[in-house]
C-alpha cells in the first residue's frame, strides 16, 4: 500500500482511505479524485505525480460573490451573457495544474474556455454567465483544490496596461542596426567602382531613413535623461550618450549633404541597439512576485454586515463600512477594521501582523486590531474604525509609501560619469584648438571624431550586463531583488536590523521542553488523548510534540475557554492549562508560553514554548558583525532577551516591544546619522521599516505567498546565505569596476584615432561592437566565476 | 541596373512587413506568458492517447 496520499502527496495516517486501489489521506482528496476519473480527467494524475491540494472547506465563504457590484469589479469583460474573470490561484505549481485547470469546460459545460498564465500563477475564465454564477465558477475552483485568492487589492486593479515600449524600441533599433549594415558595407572598402559610384547616393539616403526612427524614438529615453540631469545640474552617463547620439546623427547627416562620405549611421544604429539591449537585460522581473503590496493584498474584498433592526446579514464591500457597523466573522476570517468584540469567543491570530505565532484570546469588549485572523467560530464585532483608519492602515499614510527610493540613488556609473564628461569634454576642447591652429579645415571634423568615439558605450553597458546577470543569479539562488540597483545598494550598508518573530525564528517548528516529574505511561497516553480532543492551536502544537499514543476514547472531558481542560480515563484524572487554573505551586511567568499538567490531583510540571531559531542564525551574525553594525528590532516582550543575547555577538544591540511605527522611526534615526541600513523583517509590521531603509528584504517561508512590500524577496531556507549574498555583491560592484578600466582603454585607442583626424566610419564600425562585446563577455564570465565561487547554489 | 530600385523597394516592404507582424505579435500580449503555451503544447499529445486507449478497450469488447 502507498504511505502517500495519491491526490495531494501528503503521508497518510492509519486512518487513510483506500479507494479504487489507491491510498487517499483524507475525504476531500478522494472526492476530487472521484470527481476527475468520472470526467475522463485522470490524466491529471499522469503528467505528475500527486499534484493536487486537500479542497478547503468554503461553504459561506464566498457568499459575498452574490453581491452584484463586487462581481461587477472583479470581472474584466461582461456582455450580460458571457463574463471574462482572471483569477489568481496560488496553488498553480506544475504541468497538471495547467491541464486541469485548462480543462475545466469538462467538469462544467457552461465554462468556454479557461487559459493558464504560469508565471503570474492566474487563470483567465470564460463563461456562460446567464447560466453560471462567478460564485459557482469559484466555488468549482475550490472543490477541485484550486481556491483562487481574491483580496482587497484585486478591487481597485482596474485594467492595468503593460509597458511594452523598451521591446518596440529595441526591435526598431535592431531592424534599422540590421539593414543600415548591409547598405553601409560597399562603401567600407571605397573602391572606385563605377556601379557603386552609381548608386551610392541611394543607400546613404536610405540609411539615413533608417536612422530617423532610431534617433527620434528609440534613443528618446537618453535625451530625456540627459536633459533632466543637466536641469539638476548633475553629469549623469546619458550626457555623453546623448551627446554621441546627436553629434553621430548631425555629422553623419552634413556629410551626405555635401557628399563629403558616408557618414556614422552603422554606427550609430548599433549604439543605440546595444545600449536598448543592456537596459532590456537588466530589466528582470519576477512576475510571480510583486514587490508591492500593501495590506490590500492581505484584506478580504467584503464582510459580512449584520443589521440590528432586522437581524439580517448582507455581503458589503469592506471600504463601505462604517463607524458602528455589526460585523460578522467567520472562523478563519481576517478583521478588516479595528472593532469590538460583542459576541463570542475571539480567538485571534495577528501572525499576518506581527509575525507572532500563538493567537490571543479574547472576550466580549476586547478591543480587536484590523489584520486579525479570528481561528475559532464565528464572532461579532461592532467597527470602530473604517479600514483607511485602523491602526495598521494608518501606517500606510507615512510618507515613506509614496516615495521613489531609486530617485535619490546615484549608481557607480553616474558617479564615474562626472568625471569621465568633464574629461572628454575637456580632450575635445583641446584637440579642436589644437587643429585650429594647425589645419582649421580639420577642426570640426575631429571636434566631432572625439565626441563620437569617446561615446561610453562600453562604459553604459557593463553596468546593467553585470547587474542583470547577479540579479538572475540571485534569482536563482531564491534571493528575488526588485531591480537590479539593489545590488549597488547592497554594497555599501553600515547597519543590518533583524526582525525576531518570523525573521529569526521560524513559524514552521516550535520547541517544547518539558520541566517537572515524569508522567506515568497511563498519565501520557491520557495527557495525548485530551489534547486530542481540544482544538486550542497550543494543544495542537502539543499533540503533535508528544509521543504517538494509542487513541482511547475518555469517560469525561470538559473544556474550560481560556483557561484549560478536565479529563477522565478510568481511574486516571488529568488537568491541562494554564497556571492558576492547574494550582501550580509556580507564578506564570508573563513572558513565556507555557502549559501545565497536573494528574491524578498532584502537580506534574509544564511544557514551555520557545521560539525556534533557524538554523545558522549564529553563523549569520558571526559572520556579519565583522563587516556591520547589527540590531535585533522585536515587536514582542523582552522574554527572550536572555537567550538572544547569549546566542549572538556581544555589540549586538536589542531592542523589544517595538511598534510598526517605532521600527519606521528607528530606521530613519539611523539615516539621519548618516548610516545605510537594512532591514530584514517578514510581517506587515514591518512594512514601515522596509519601505524606510535602503533595501528592505522581506524573508518567506513560500514565496509564493505574501510579503510586505520591498526591495528583495529573500527564501527562508536560504536566509543562512545572507552573508554570501552581500559578498557577491560586493564582488560585482568589484567587477564593474575592472570593466570600466576595460573600456577606458578602448576610448584611449579611439581617441587616438580620432585627435590625430583619422577617425574614418569603417574604424568606428569596429571599434564600437568590439569594444561592447568584450566588455560583455567580460563582466558576465567574471560573475558567473563569482556565484560558483562563494557557491550560491549549494544548500 | 535600374533593376536595383525594384529589388531595394522589394526587400524593405519584405522587411518592413515581417516588422510589422513582430510589433503585432507584441502588441498582442503574445510574448507576456513564454512558459505556458511551452507546457500546453504537450498536452494534445496525452489527450490523443488517452482517446487511444478507450477505443482499444472497446474493440477488446
Amino acid at each position: 500500500m502507498q504511505d502517500n496520499c495519491f491526490h495531494c502527496g501528503n503521508s497518510c495516517d492509519q486512518d487513510a482511505i483506500v479507494f479504487d486501489e489507491k491510498a487517499f489521506c483524507c475525504r476531500g482528496c478522494k472526492a476530487v479524485y472521484e470527481l476527475f476519473s468520472s470526467n475522463d480527467l485522470g490524466c491529471y494524475y499522469d503528467l505528475q505525480d500527486a499534484p493536487g491540494a486537500i479542497p478547503e472547506e468554503v461553504a459561506g465563504k464566498f457568499d459575498y460573490l452574490d453581491n452584484q457590484k463586487i462581481v461587477e469589479k472583479l470581472v474584466e469583460f461582461d456582455d450580460g451573457d458571457i463574463q471574462v474573470v482572471n483569477l489568481y490561484v496560488p496553488h498553480m505549481h506544475c504541468s497538471s495544474c495547467i491541464w486541469i485547470l485548462e480543462n475545466l469546460h469538462k467538469l462544467q459545460a457552461h465554462i468556454r474556455t479557461a487559459q493558464v498564465n504560469f508565471p503570474k500563477k492566474t487563470v483567465r475564465i470564460t463563461y456562460k454567465s446567464s447560466a453560471l454564477s462567478l460564485k459557482e465558477v469559484v466555488q468549482l475552483l475550490s472543490r477541485i483544490g484550486y481556491e483562487p485568492y481574491i483580496s482587497l487589492d484585486d478591487f481597485d486593479k482596474g485594467k492595468k496596461e503593460v509597458d511594452r515600449s523598451l521591446i518596440y524600441k529595441l526591435a526598431i533599433a535592431g531592424f534599422a542596426f540590421g539593414n543600415v549594415m548591409f547598405l553601409s558595407f560597399p562603401e567600407y572598402f571605397e573602391v572606385e567602382e563605377y556601379w557603386l559610384e552609381e548608386y551610392k547616393h541611394l543607400f546613404r539616403w536610405l540609411m539615413f531613413s533608417f536612422s530617423l526612427p532610431v534617433v527620434f524614438y528609440s534613443g528618446t529615453d537618453y535625451f530625456i535623461s540627459a536633459y533632466k540631469g543637466l536641469k539638476a545640474k548633475i553629469l549623469n552617463i546619458d550626457v555623453p550618450i546623448a551627446l554621441g547620439i546627436l553629434v553621430l546623427f548631425l555629422r553623419s547627416t552634413i556629410e551626405i549633404l555635401f557628399d563629403w562620405g558616408t557618414g556614422f549611421f552603422d554606427s550609430l544604429t548599433g549604439l543605440v541597439f546595444f545600449l536598448l539591449v543592456g537596459k532590456f537585460f537588466q530589466q528582470k522581473t519576477y512576475s510571480f512576485l510583486s514587490f508591492e503590496r500593501d495590506y490590500k493584498s492581505y484584506f478580504p474584498i467584503a464582510v459580512t454586515r449584520i443589521d440590528k433592526q432586522n437581524k439580517t446579514e448582507e455581503n458589503i464591500q469592506v471600504y463601505d463600512i462604517e463607524v458602528g457597523d455589526r460585523l460578522l466573522i467567520r472562523n478563519s476570517e481576517l478583521l478588516p477594521v479595528d472593532a469590538i468584540l460583542i459576541n463570542g469567543e475571539a480567538q485571534i491570530d495577528y501572525s499576518f501582523v506581527t509575525g507572532e505565532r500563538d493567537p490571543v484570546r479574547k472576550v466580549s469588549g476586547d478591543k480587536l486590531f484590523a489584520g486579525g485572523k479570528q481561528l475559532d467560530g464565528a464572532i461579532e464585532v461592532e467597527a470602530l474604525k473604517s479600514v483607511e483608519q485602523s491602526y495598521l492602515t494608518q501606517l500606510w499614510s507615512n510618507d515613506v509609501f509614496s516615495q521613489n527610493k531609486d530617485a535619490s540613488f546615484v549608481n557607480l556609473t553616474n558617479k564615474i560619469s562626472k568625471y569621465f564628461t568633464s574629461v572628454l569634454l575637456i580632450i575635445s576642447l583641446v584637440a579642436t584648438a589644437f587643429w585650429m591652429y594647425y589645419d582649421s579645415s580639420m577642426a570640426l571634423n575631429v571636434f566631432t571624431a572625439v565626441l563620437i568615439i569617446a561615446c561610453p558605450c562600453a562604459l553604459a553597458l557593463s553596468t546593467p550586463f553585470s547587474l542583470g546577470n547577479m540579479l538572475r543569479i540571485f534569482g536563482r539562488a531564491k534571493f528575488y531583488l526588485k531591480n537590479a540597483h539593489v545590488i549597488e545598494k547592497l554594497n555599501d550598508l553600515d547597519t543590518i536590523i533583524f526582525d525576531k518573530t518570523g525573521t529569526l525564528t521560524t513559524n514552521k517548528k516550535v520547541a517544547i521542553t518539558y520541566e517537572g516529574l515524569e508522567l506515568t505511561e497511563e498519565e501520557a497516553s491520557l495527557l495525548k488523548n485530551t489534547l486530542r480532543a481540544s482544538n486550542h492551536p497550543l494543544s495542537r502544537s502539543l499533540y503533535t510534540f508528544l509521543a504517538s499514543q494509542s487513541i482511547s476514547t475518555l469517560d469525561s472531558f470538559e473544556e474550560v475557554t481560556g483557561k484549560g481542560m478536565l479529563a477522565r480515563q478510568a481511574e486516571n484524572s488529568i488537568q491541562v492549562g494554564s497556571a492558576s487554573f492547574v494550582g501550580s505551586p509556580q507564578v506564570d511567568s508573563q513572558l513565556q508560553t507555557t502549559v501545565h499538567v497536573k494528574a491524578n490531583q498532584e502537580y506534574k510540571g509544564k511544557y514551555t514554548f520557545n521560539n525556534q531559531y533557524r538554523l545558522g542564525v549564529q553563523t549569520i551574525f558571526n559572520a556579519l558583525s565583522r563587516s556591520h553594525k547589527l540590531v535585533v528590532l522585536s515587536g514582542d516582550n523582552a522574554g527572550e532577551k536572555e537567550q538572544l543575547a547569549k546566542m549572538l555577538p556581544k555589540n549586538t544591540q536589542l531592542l523589544f516591544d517595538q511598534k510598526p511605527d517605532d521600527k519606521l522611526n528607528f530606521v530613519k534615526g539611523l539615516q539621519e546619522k548618516g548610516e545605510k541600513v537594512m532591514m530584514i523583517g517578514d510581517g506587515l509590521n514591518d512594512a514601515g521599516a522596509l519601505a524606510q531603509s535602503e533595501v528592505g528584504v522581506a524573508i518567506s517561508e513560500n514565496v509564493n505567498v505574501f510579503s510586505p512590500a520591498c526591495d528583495a524577496i529573500l527564501d527562508a531556507e536560504q536566509m543562512h546565505k545572507l552573508p554570501s549574498f552581500l559578498l557577491a555583491a560586493r564582488r560585482t560592484v568589484n567587477t564593474i569596476k575592472y570593466s570600466f578600466v576595460l573600456s577606458f582603454l578602448y576610448n584611449v585607442i579611439g581617441l587616438y584615432f580620432a585627435v590625430t583626424g583619422q577617425l574614418k566610419p569603417v574604424i568606428a564600425a569596429i571599434l564600437m561592437p568590439l569594444s561592447s562585446i568584450s566588455v560583455l563577455i567580460f563582466v558576465t564570465l567574471l560573475t558567473n566565476y563569482t556565484s560558483r565561487k562563494l557557491k550560491l547554489f549549494k544548500n | 541596373m535600374s533593376v536595383i530600385y525594384l529589388l531595394l523597394a522589394l526587400s524593405i516592404l519584405v522587411a518592413l512587413i515581417f516588422f510589422g507582424v513582430f510589433i503585432y505579435s507584441v502588441k498582442r500580449g503574445q510574448y507576456d506568458d513564454v512558459h505556458t503555451p511551452a507546457v500546453r503544447m504537450l498536452f494534445e499529445d496525452e489527450l490523443v492517447k488517452e482517446e487511444n486507449q478507450k477505443q482499444s478497450i472497446k474493440t477488446k469488447d
